[in-house]
């Protein structure tokens, strides 16, 4: 679905949505009480000296995400907000005292966004599948929301990361090879016994399931992923062998602060490279230098990710992310910078000591 | 410049460019390696069956046959370099190797003399695995022996094997599963994709079904799902990765070897005759292999038989890639020799351990020479063997030299792949052969080094991958 902006009047959209938020977080009436305490504090007020977008990375500095995990949540409800019970998020694969979210809308506002840009022939209608982290996280009502959304109802099958995680860090291989059988064999079997049209899952486990049976014999038609880094050799893999060239694929890259950045149509030039858009004006990525992330790389070049999020429930500034993309130019369906080839950070610089043989 | 070479991945008999690739650059000459994602090779897993189909539909007697004209291909032919028509010679390929790797060109030859060897000795090396079984066991699966009915059967349908890059030789513990009928699926190591392509190349060109070969360059997150995706899977490693596949029965780790020379009362003074069996032990291969000596223990003249092996050992210099009388490998990774020269340094620091050569070599242990990496031969002395540095390896002409006494060496030396005991005593060479730690023993003044067709080398192949059955009552229908 192409845009009806042009990249600058996105532009003045985001800078018009940046004073408005500005002014929402930080005014006593209507923001939460820990950035109206924060700027009590800061020496500045926000909303004389925040006029554009470019002000955000000029005066603020970058969000600590371990206050979600130190301060009650309760401290970060916005006081328009305060008389309607909010959901608490956690973030995905986090052991000890988790990273947590308060959110009413956000979620909503974001699939719905989500599910227009694909519209009816992408996700057929019919039940919906998901394959993944449920429990104290967005995407589960998320996943839920887009498929009632779009009139449907959604299955759902857990995986619980936290678990996968304790088990590698023991070393229990087997037994988390054990749990991953036990999650796909939950998978093939809902979607040998009912009519699954669509589905969410991570890419991983999305391969361990076609090794059980073929997708498309299974009846599926579109399928969206998020999770996990995909290089252009894994997404061709997965369009190609996994997908049988027959289901449409939808991947997202995503977490509980952004929301969903939703990857732009794969052109034969793209080779595979997918490129995601941030759900901009709400959450903006720019793609930053490691070493001054002030500033912006080059089009084209690698830097880290650095999420701004700007909604009514919840402002996150210059958060920097653990992931690493290539910068990317606006397109014709996201008139804004595209984040490219996701991966950890610094995951090609990391040594790898070679035993003895 | 010429268009890159680029090998590809081989999923059973398909040719498969992948987009992730690691890029080399052999004497001006572009290589892409395609890498396979994790995910690619457990589909292939799937279609192994059609693979041992298609090696068993092929009698043994004919596939003996293949692997020794194999041998022949693999030293004397051209074959492809990659996906297209380019062809690689047996020079194109040691010098690439040798580029890749920091074996010198003479040891790229010698290391293809020896995967030569052991195909064309393939019979030999079968009978010593089967301790003379006639080869139609692979056909039929049962055979009459001594008046006894066989019966073995394949306990895998396939055997996986993670690659190192340290020495091509290596190889040559996969080949013989092909003639027993079993598929393989091999990570070649980073620097070394081009051994295993080669001989796969040459094994297809001399008759072998292609479906038998998989050939998956990948990541770590690959190499596991090939270890756990074969019914029978063999890694090399260090001793991290022999502690993370130990709980797994069907994997086989070759870690670190910890190959030793033990030389007894009897040959105590002797050492002198046996001088250039011990450098070669210790040297021989660039001090690359699993079965080069690390230590050397002797029941007496520790002192006179360390010097004299350190002047020995300090005299090799590091000579250029194609000098034909290089035997020092240089390192593919200068931060690795930089990290072992360091971690040398700070083990010496530690009482009750000198390095003898330091005093005899032509400079520093770490050096830049001819435009590569070296680390110079080292020989440590040490006072007992809980040092460090006393029972360890590196990659590179190293070796400690202890004295023990002889009674007390077996209870000492710890698990050992290969040991040379350098001694005529009948009863401490009985001992040596009911010891439990020692993997291959040489007895008698031999290079650790010493490779006999007929005697399995890591375990015994042909036990890994079959196993017998009882069987019983009438054998007409067969």
């Amino acid at each position: 679905m192409s845009s009806k902006l042009t990249p600058a009047q996105a532009q003045s959209a985001l800078d018009s949505w940046t004073r408005k938020m500005i002014a929402w977080h930080f005014s006593p009436a209507t923001g939460c009480d820990y950035w109206l305490k924060w700027a009590k504090t800061a020496g500045w007020d926000p909303r004389k000296e925040i006029n554009c977008f470019a002000d955000i990375a000029k005066k603020f500095s970058h969000f600590d995400d371990d206050v979600l995990r130190t301060e009650q949540p309760e401290r970060f409800v916005p006081k328009a907000y305060a008389k309607r019970p909010y959901n608490v998020f956690e973030t995905g694969g986090t052991t000890g005292m988790p990273k947590q979210r308060v959110g009413w809308d956000d979620y909503k506002t974001d699939y719905e966004e989500y599910s227009d840009h694909y519209g009816p022939d992408f996700f057929p209608k019919g039940n919906w599948l998901m394959v993944g982290p449920t429990g104290p996280r967005r995407l589960r009502l998320a996943v839920e929301h887009l498929a009632n959304y779009r009139g449907d109802s959604c299955y759902f099958v857990d995986l619980d990361p936290r678990f996968v995680k304790r088990l590698i860090g023991t070393g229990e291989m087997a037994m988390a090879r054990k749990y991953q059988e036990h999650v796909i064999d939950q998978a093939a079997t809902i979607l040998r016994h009912r009519k699954i049209t669509n589905m969410f899952t991570t890419p991983r486990l999305l391969e361990n399931l076609a090794e059980r049976m073929s997708l498309v014999k299974a009846g599926l038609k579109g399928v969206f992923v998020g999770g996990t880094t995909m290089t252009p050799q894994y997404v061709r893999f997965v369009v190609e062998e996994v997908l049988e060239n027959k289901i449409n694929f939808a991947p997202t890259y995503g977490n509980t602060l952004m929301g969903l950045a939703i990857s732009k149509k794969l052109t034969k030039a793209d080779n595979y490279s997918l490129t995601y858009y941030a759900p901009q004006p709400r959450a903006t990525l720019r793609i930053v230098n490691p070493d001054n992330p002030t500033e912006l790389v080059n089009y084209g070049e690698y830097g880290r990710v650095e999420l701004t999020t700007m909604t009514k429930e919840f402002f996150v500034p210059r958060f920097l992310e653990r992931d690493e993309a290539i910068r990317r130019p606006p397109c014709s369906e996201f008139p804004w910078d595209g984040v490219g080839d996701v991966r950890p950070f610094q995951s090609l610089t990391k040594t790898i000591i070679e035993g003895v043989y | 410049m010429t268009s890159s070479i680029h090998i590809p991945v081989l999923r059973l008999g398909q040719t498969y460019r992948s987009l992730d690739k690691i890029q080399f650059n052999v004497s001006g000459q572009p290589l892409e390696i395609s890498v396979a994602n994790s995910g690619l090779i457990r589909r292939d897993l799937q279609q192994l069956a059609k693979s041992g189909a298609a090696l068993r539909a092929i009698p043994c007697e004919k596939l003996v046959g293949y692997m020794e004209k194999a041998a022949e291909l693999f030293l004397h032919g051209k074959l492809p370099w990659g996906d297209d028509d380019r062809l690689q010679s047996p020079d194109d390929y040691a010098v690439a190797l040798s580029q890749l790797t920091g074996l010198p060109h003479s040891l790229a030859r010698s290391n293809m003399g020896k995967v030569h060897a052991a195909m064309s000795n393939i019979r030999a090396v079968i009978s010593g695995l089967t301790r003379g079984m006639p080869l139609e066991l692979f056909d039929r699966g049962f055979i009459r022996q001594n008046g006894l009915d066989v019966n073995f059967f394949a306990e895998t349908n396939s055997l996986g094997v993670l690659l190192p890059s340290n020495s091509p030789g290596v190889n040559s513990l996969w080949l013989p599963a092909l003639v027993m009928k079993i598929p393989v699926v091999l990570k070649p190591g980073r620097e070394d994709p081009l051994t295993p392509f080669r001989l796969i190349q040459a094994m297809i060109a001399a008759g072998f079904p292609r479906e038998a070969f998989g050939f998956y360059p990948t990541t770590h997150d690959g190499g596991d799902t090939l270890l756990f995706g074969t019914g029978r899977a063999i890694a090399f490693g260090s001793d991290a990765t022999l502690k993370k596949y130990a709980p797994y029965r069907h994997i086989n780790v070759h870690g670190s070897g910890r190959s030793k020379i033990v030389i007894g009362d009897d040959f105590a003074a002797d050492w002198p005759k046996h001088l250039d069996v011990i450098v070669n032990s210790i040297a021989a291969n660039g001090g690359r292999s699993c079965i080069n000596c690390s230590s050397v223990l002797v029941s007496n003249n520790r002192d006179t038989l360390a010097d004299a092996l350190a002047r020995k050992l300090a005299a090799i210099e590091p000579l250029p890639r194609d000098h034909p009388d290089a035997v020092l490998c240089s390192f593919a990774n200068p931060k690795s020799a930089k990290a072992i020269d360091e971690r040398l340094t700070e083990l010496l620091a530690a009482p009750g351990a000198v390095d003898l050569t330091a005093k005899y070599r032509n400079g520093p242990r770490l050096v830049e020479m001819h435009g590569q990496t070296f680390l110079r031969p080292t020989l440590i002395v040490c006072d007992d063997l809980n040092h460090p540095l006393a029972n360890t390896e590196y990659g590179f002409p190293f070796a400690s030299v202890l004295q023990v006494p002889q009674a007390k060496m077996i209870g000492q030396i710890g698990e050992s792949l290969v040991v040379s005991a350098f001694t005529r005593d009948q009863a401490w060479s009985i001992d040596l052969m009911t010891s439990t730690n020692i993997e291959r023993l040489n007895l008698g003044p031999y290079s650790t080094m010493r490779v006999q067709w007929e005697q399995p080398h890591e375990g015994n192949l042909f036990e890994f991958l079959y196993r017998r059955r009882a069987l019983q009552g009438d054998l007409v229908a067969v």
